[in-house]
């Protein structure tokens, strides 16, 4: 998989497993998960400073910024304002112009408010960043991200920590012939088959968080997570073979009594 | 002795010196500049700025910085 490389705005990674940083026990958790993962860009949320209690450790002293892709979200924000001014918050803390940008539409779902989604990335594109839209498996959406600049795209597979995997497949697969940028499917995988499903489908990478920080071992869950996008992508890669109603013999007839 | 003013610090009312800039506020929190984000009444401040940005009595300060997050919802 050496050459099999992942190009987003001109920065490379050779992982397609991308991880967030919310839900595990403490850090040294969150850091042993996200090394057996092999993942190289992690997601972190943007939240106030305790300043309470100042003996609260900073996750940036697990999670390497000079070795990871630091990519911070907008997690939380449910309004065009509060999303654009928690990416430049983002910003400022110094770490890159990357945000994964969520505008969110409703409390019980977490499904993205794709109107809200656009303007938002259209205003913060304009101010440089880098936008990667956390959006519906939505084709027309997509496009329409994709032309204002977004260099990928970050459709759901199923609702944010609900584990069920990928719930519309064929829109996926619309969605990702329609845009010719990365594809990162984002949110809903449940176990390793559904990510290693979404890297068959063709999708360019499988960002998850529950699935893994969620899962008894989250340690053990890291590392088939790992495995589980290897073999989507090198099945994808190796082209299946077509399905078919009735049987096809695989041991020759000739030569048979 | 310098005059007091009295700021709000990520929504929690604090005294502090007239005299006193962000930067002292952050030394007085043991709170590291590095990674995190300040904003002032709203204003997003450059970190350079943090030594000369002066407090006003009623500032509205939030001291942001990164924690674990996927994706999720909750305020």
């Amino acid at each position: 998989m050496g050459d099999d490389r992942l190009i987003i705005a001109g920065r490379e990674f050779t992982s397609r497993l991308w991880v967030g940083t919310g839900k595990y026990k403490d850090f040294v958790e969150t850091q042993k998960a996200i090394e057996v993962s092999g993942a190289e860009v992690v997601t972190v949320a943007v939240r106030r400073v305790n300043i309470t209690d100042r003996s609260k450790e900073n996750l940036l002293d697990y999670i390497d910024p000079k070795k990871y892709t630091i990519l911070p979200n907008t997690a939380g924000c449910y309004t065009v304002e509060d999303a654009v001014r928690y990416s430049r918050l983002a910003r400022a803390a110094g770490v890159s112009d990357l945000v994964k940008l969520e505008v969110l539409g409703d409390e019980k779902t977490l499904f993205p408010d794709t109107a809200g989604l656009i303007e938002a990335a259209k205003i913060l594109i304009k101010e440089g960043f880098i936008v990667l839209p956390y959006t519906n498996d939505d084709p027309i959406v997509a496009k329409k991200l994709v032309d204002i600049g977004c260099p990928a795209v970050m459709p759901l597979a199923a609702p944010i920590g609900s584990g069920l995997g990928i719930r519309n497949p064929y829109n996926l697969k619309i969605l990702m012939e329609a845009v010719n940028v990365p594809v990162i499917v984002d949110a809903g995988v449940g176990t390793a088959s559904d990510a290693a499903l979404a890297m068959e489908y063709g999708a360019d990478a499988v960002l998850m968080n529950t699935a893994i920080a969620g899962a008894q071992d989250p340690i053990a869950m890291a590392e088939a997570m790992k495995y589980a996008v290897w073999s989507g992508r090198l099945a994808y890669k190796a082209g299946r073979i077509p399905r078919k109603l009735y049987a096809t013999a695989s041991s020759p007839i000739e030569g048979m009594l | 002795m310098s005059e007091m003013i009295r700021v709000q610090v990520n929504g929690e009312g604090r005294d502090c010196h007239a005299d006193a800039t962000v930067a002292d506020l952050l030394k007085d929190l043991e709170i590291t500049t590095e990674r995190v984000a300040v904003e002032v009444n709203l204003e997003i401040l450059d970190r350079a700025v943090f030594g000369q940005r002066m407090l006003k009595d009623g500032d509205r300060v939030e001291i942001l910085s990164f924690i674990g997050g996927g994706s999720f919802g909750r305020r």
